[in-house]
Formats: C-alpha cells, sequence, structure tokens
C-alpha cells in the first residue's frame, strides 16, 4: 500500500498487567472505509483511544499523514485530521445541536479572549462562519430540523448523526467511528450507511468499528480483526470472511 | 416597523435603568439612610467578584472554593503599593491594574497543579490555596515586615486624580456627593464593564469551549480543545475581575486585613454564584445583590422584631441572622435547585429531571 494515511506499528498498551494491546499494526489505505472488528474485550475501543490521543500507547509508532503522533495530545490529533465519535455517545448535552457542531469548529478557528471581548471585525466574521459551516454540516447529515434542539433532547438515531457532524466539523482527514450503528434499527443503519457512503465519496477515510458484521462486510474496503489484543487477521472482506481464525474467535473451535 | 419599535422599546429600557440607576444613591440615601448606599457599594463589589467566579464555576464547571484569594490578592496590591506602609502612593490607574494582573498570575499559580483535578478534589484543593494566601498574609511580617502581619494595612489612599479625590465629600453645584455616592458610580461603571465582559466572553469561541468542558471533557479534548490552556484561560479571566474588585475594596475601606478574606467570604460568594443560577450572568447578578442585601436587612429587622413580640430578646441577633439565613439558603436549593434566576436551558434541565425521578417512582 504505497499511499496509507495512517500508519502504526508495534503498538502495545498495559493496563497494570494486563496487555491490552499487543503489537498491533495497522496500515489505512487513504480514502476507504476501514473496518476494526472483534469480539467484546478484543481492545477495539483501547486501540480507538490510542489512535485519538486519550491513551497513551506504550510502545510502537504511529504516523499519520506523514506526522509523528506516538504520544500526542488528543487536541494535537485532531489537528491533525483524526476526528472520532463515542460507542456511548458523547455530546455537550446542555448545548444545542447547532452548538454542539460550533465547538468542533474550535480548532479552525482562531478568536481568543481578546477578540471575544473586542468583537473586532474579524472575530465577528469569523463567528458567523463559524455558525454558517456548522448549520452547512448538520444540512449535510440531515438534521437541520433539530438544530436548536438541546443535544440531551434528541433521538438515538439524531445524537449519532450529530455527533458525526460535530466531528466532520473540525474537517478530518480520517473519521474515526466507535460503533455507530449500535442500537439502530434496520432503517436506522440503513441511512447510516448511506451517510457514510457519502462521507466516503467526500474524500473522508474512515475506521469503523463495529458489531454489526453484516454492515462492515458490505461497506468496508479492508479490515482488520483483534482478538485478545492482537490482530489476528487483516484484508479485504471476504478474505476475512474465511480466516479460519476469525471464525474461531467469533465462534470458537469444535473440540474434538 | 415591528423592529424599528422594538430597538425603540429597548433604547427606552436602557434609558430608563440608567436614570434609575443614576438617582438609586440619592433615592436609597434620604430614605434609608447613607449607611444603605454603603450596603449597596458593597453589593456592586459583589456582583463583580460573583460574576468572576462565575467564569470559573458556572462557565467552565471547575468547583473554586478559594476564589477569595484573588481578591486578597487585588486588595493588598493595591494596599501595598498605596499607602505609608512602604511609602508607596502610586496613582490607582497603576494600582489597580496591577493588582488585577497579579490576580491572574496567581490564578495560573493555582490553575497549573490542579489540572487533572476534577470535582471535589478539586474543591479542596482551591480551598486550601485560599486558606494559603490569606495565612501568607497574616504572617508575611517577619523576618521582613510587608504585609504588616495581622494587624493589616491601614490609611491606604482613596482612588484620586489630581485634585479629584473619592475620599471626600464632592461639591458639584448646590449638589453634595458623600464619598459612598462617589463609589457608587464608580463601581456601577466598572460592573457594567464586568456584565458586558463576561456576557461576550460567554457568546464566543472561547464561552463554548468553556461549556463544552463543563459538559464532557474527554469530548471537549476530542474536538481539539486544548483542555490545559483554555481551563487556565478561565481561572486567569476569573481572577482578574476579583483582583479589580480587591483592588477597589481596599482604595474604599482604607484599611485591610487578612479577615477580611477568610473562607466563609469564598462560601459566600459561591454561594452567590449557586443561588442566583450559575452560568447565567443575570442571575448571579441577582444572587450577589440578594446575599449582600438580605443579611443587612435581617440585622435591621431581627432585633426589633423580637422586642415588638416576645418583649424582650430571645436569640441574639446576629445568632438568629445566621440562623435564617441557612435556613433560606436550604429552602431556595429545595425549591429552586437551579438558583433563583437560571438560564432557560438550566431550568429546564432540572425540571426534566424531576419528571424523570417522578416517573420512576410512579
Amino acid at each position: 500500500m504505497a499511499d496509507a494515511l495512517l500508519k502504526i506499528e508495534g503498538i502495545n498498551k498495559r493496563f497494570g498487567g494486563l496487555q491490552a494491546l499487543s503489537a498491533v499494526s495497522l496500515e489505512i489505505p487513504r480514502g476507504s472505509i476501514y473496518g476494526l472488528i472483534g469480539p467484546n474485550g478484543a481492545g477495539k475501543t483501547t486501540l480507538f483511544n490510542v489512535l485519538t490521543g486519550l491513551y497513551m500507547p506504550d510502545e510502537g509508532t504511529f504516523t499519520f499523514d506523514g506526522q509523528d503522533l506516538f504520544r500526542a495530545k488528543p487536541h494535537k490529533v485532531v489537528a491533525a485530521g483524526i476526528a472520532r465519535t463515542f460507542q456511548n455517545i458523547r455530546l455537550f448535552s446542555e448545548m444545542t445541536a447547532l452548538e454542539n457542531v460550533m465547538v468542533g469548529r474550535h480548532i479552525k478557528s482562531r478568536a481568543g479572549a481578546l477578540g471575544a471581548v473586542l468583537r473586532d471585525p474579524r472575530t465577528r466574521a469569523e463567528e458567523a462562519a463559524i455558525r454558517d459551516k456548522a448549520w452547512e454540516l448538520l444540512e449535510y447529515v440531515g438534521i437541520t430540523d433539530v438544530a436548536g434542539e438541546l443535544a440531551r433532547n434528541l433521538s438515538y438515531g439524531h445524537q449519532r448523526r450529530l455527533e458525526i457532524a460535530r466531528a466532520l466539523a473540525t474537517e478530518p482527514k480520517l473519521l474515526a467511528l466507535d460503533e455507530p450503528a449500535a442500537g439502530m434499527n434496520p432503517r436506522e443503519t440503513d441511512d447510516l450507511r448511506q451517510l457514510m457512503a457519502k462521507v466516503r465519496d467526500g474524500g473522508v477515510t474512515i475506521l469503523l468499528i463495529e458489531h454489526d458484521v453484516k454492515l462492515v462486510m458490505g461497506l468496508c474496503d479492508r479490515i482488520a480483526v483483534l482478538d485478545y489484543g492482537k490482530r489476528i487477521a487483516e484484508g479485504v472482506p471476504d478474505a476475512v470472511r474465511k480466516d479460519p481464525k476469525v471464525i474461531e474467535a467469533y465462534l470458537g473451535v469444535a473440540h474434538e | 416597523m415591528t423592529t424599528n419599535t422594538s430597538t425603540r422599546g429597548k433604547m427606552a429600557l436602557f434609558i430608563g435603568c440608567a436614570v434609575l440607576m443614576a438617582v438609586a444613591p440619592f433615592v436609597i440615601g434620604s430614605v434609608l439612610g447613607n449607611s444603605w448606599v454603603r450596603i449597596v457599594d458593597f453589593a456592586l463589589l459583589y456582583i463583580m467578584l460573583a460574576l468572576g467566579l462565575n467564569i470559573v464555576v458556572g462557565f467552565a464547571g471547575l468547583l473554586d472554593m478559594g476564589y477569595i484569594a484573588f481578591y486578597a490578592v487585588g486588595a493588598y496590591t493595591y494596599a501595598l503599593l498605596s499607602s505609608p506602609q512602604f511609602g508607596l502612593h502610586l496613582p490607582f490607574y497603576v494600582t489597580i491594574p496591577l493588582g488585577a494582573i497579579c490576580a491572574a498570575c496567581f490564578g495560573l499559580l493555582l490553575g497549573t497543579p490542579v489540572l487533572r483535578l476534577k470535582g471535589d478534589y478539586l474543591a479542596i484543593v482551591t480551598l486550601g490555596f485560599g486558606e494559603i494566601i490569606r495565612i501568607f498574609m497574616n504572617n508575611l511580617n517577619q523576618p521582613i515586615n510587608i504585609t504588616n502581619g495581622p494587624q493589616g494595612v491601614n490609611l491606604i489612599d482613596p482612588i484620586h486624580l489630581g485634585d479629584v479625590t473619592l475620599g471626600k465629600t464632592m461639591q458639584i453645584g448646590s449638589l453634595n456627593l458623600p464619598v459612598v455616592y462617589l463609589h457608587y458610580y464608580l463601581f456601577l461603571i466598572l460592573s457594567v464593564l464586568v456584565v458586558i465582559l463576561a456576557s461576550r466572553l460567554q457568546h464566543s469561541r472561547i464561552g463554548r469551549a468553556w461549556v463544552a468542558l463543563r459538559e464532557d471533557d474527554i469530548a471537549a479534548a476530542s474536538m481539539g480543545i486544548n483542555i490545559r490552556n483554555i481551563k487556565l484561560l478561565a481561572f486567569a479571566l476569573g481572577a482578574l475581575s476579583g483582583g479589580v474588585a480587591g483592588g477597589l475594596f481596599a482604595s474604599f475601606q482604607g484599611f485591610i486585613s487578612p479577615e477580611s478574606f477568610g473562607l466563609m467570604e469564598s462560601i459566600m460568594i459561591l454561594a452567590m454564584v449557586v443561588l442566583g443560577g450559575m452560568g447565567h450572568i443575570p442571575g448571579v447578578v441577582l444572587g450577589a445583590v440578594v446575599l449582600t442585601v438580605a443579611p443587612e436587612i435581617l440585622r435591621d429587622t431581627i432585633g426589633p422584631l423580637q422586642m415588638n413580640t416576645f418583649g424582650r430578646m430571645i436569640v441574639d441577633p446576629e445568632n438568629a441572622r445566621q440562623l435564617l439565613f441557612g435556613l433560606a439558603l436550604v429552602v431556595m436549593m429545595l425549591v429552586r435547585p437551579a438558583g433563583m434566576w437560571p438560564s432557560k436551558r438550566r431550568a429546564l434541565e432540572f425540571s426534566d429531571a424531576k419528571a424523570k425521578a417522578r416517573a420512576q417512582k410512579g
């Protein structure tokens, strides 16, 4: 793969005596939808948190779009172009949907305390641009009708979409989605699939953790499988589906 | 046309308020006496303090129990640089900004070690910080006498510019303006300024980042907000307003001692923020006014009330005042947990939580 957007090698992460990730390596090609699957407790979310700067890996290398992000702080990771959503939705519940997305523009705007206090024309223009862009993103994910509602009052499906809009507001090169379809009904899942395809077609690479194997197999260009903190398989969906190690991890092996 | 009438309405309201506030000391002074104008002056100082603390507690959600330390830093900066203590008599336009900057530096000093702390732990450390500052002021009379220890600093210069001084009754034509009136106008202008600054900060990129931090710090970090910087900014800007209020306090009183900066004061300011309506500027202003004025009303009424009803003093008025005050706080929190004048969304949140609790019970 010549054009890898994200490349990690030999990532280790321990929590006390627990080896949560051991020597995990991944290469995510630019412009793809990359799936990360594995049984519960396999280390998917840990890897996610390492990739987004919430956890510091113990060893390994982590390069993204030519930048070294090993043990970088979350805001540096976001600045480099990785945005994420959370498994258990983490919106700013007391802010409106629009304000949530506006927070996502933080990294792409500059006004400081002095600008806020003086309200000079530049700050006002920037503020207007933030608002416009946020509105545009709500339109993009299709929830402008609830723009003025508090995030906590939105329906589950809307909250998921809002989280994606908020992440997109940082103009990421890689959008990392942690089980976005969890708890969705088939119709909502289908809408989500379309949204993800739209985001990818817009030039954003997607990293997707998902339990819904059907969704992953149908949507992803490549898949990596984690089990007990190790990468046990990697490849195109069809190959991964047939991999005996993967079948064993998911179904267990028959004892004779 | 409608926008025209509404702007005209706003203008009328604004002018009305301005006139009301301009004549307020004369009305209060002639009806209740000048001691009440003095109480109003203090209410204005507390508005500045409460709005400063509101940035830290209300916007950024960092529970700071040692806020009074910044008031102390501002007050001592003014006092030491404009009093016979060191024989320095720097003008107020140097000492007050300097006090504010010193307070902001102390805000950073407090903020840096507590970056990783949240909730109760943060409260305990900030509480300790407030006490440390007070104890320092109390003991910095040895080996070199800097603060004059528990005796405090005396004969602090009033604010003055050339021949114009706020320390003496001013005569404008036939109009007599006593000291408390002059300070009223100065404090009023600065309070309004602090209100404007706080509300501009609230509705800005920085204000949004603070609320994001308060709501969910992990999500905020994942949105690219530099948590360390935004926390330190909240501490520093909150302290700034406390420092200005401190300088004004020193010049107004003419005397300060460490006693004025105890834990009770910190708690009072926090109570103003919480009781008024955390994060809501009009609520915080209301909280500051009510909590400054109410104890004074109780002070004036409890004694006579007991004499009239029982014919003798049953409870010492000072104790009764504290008791009633505590009771009022408890009742307030039961009846209006979001504060007297919460922002619309907070009020909503509390009523939602109530409805949920009821649904679970039923």
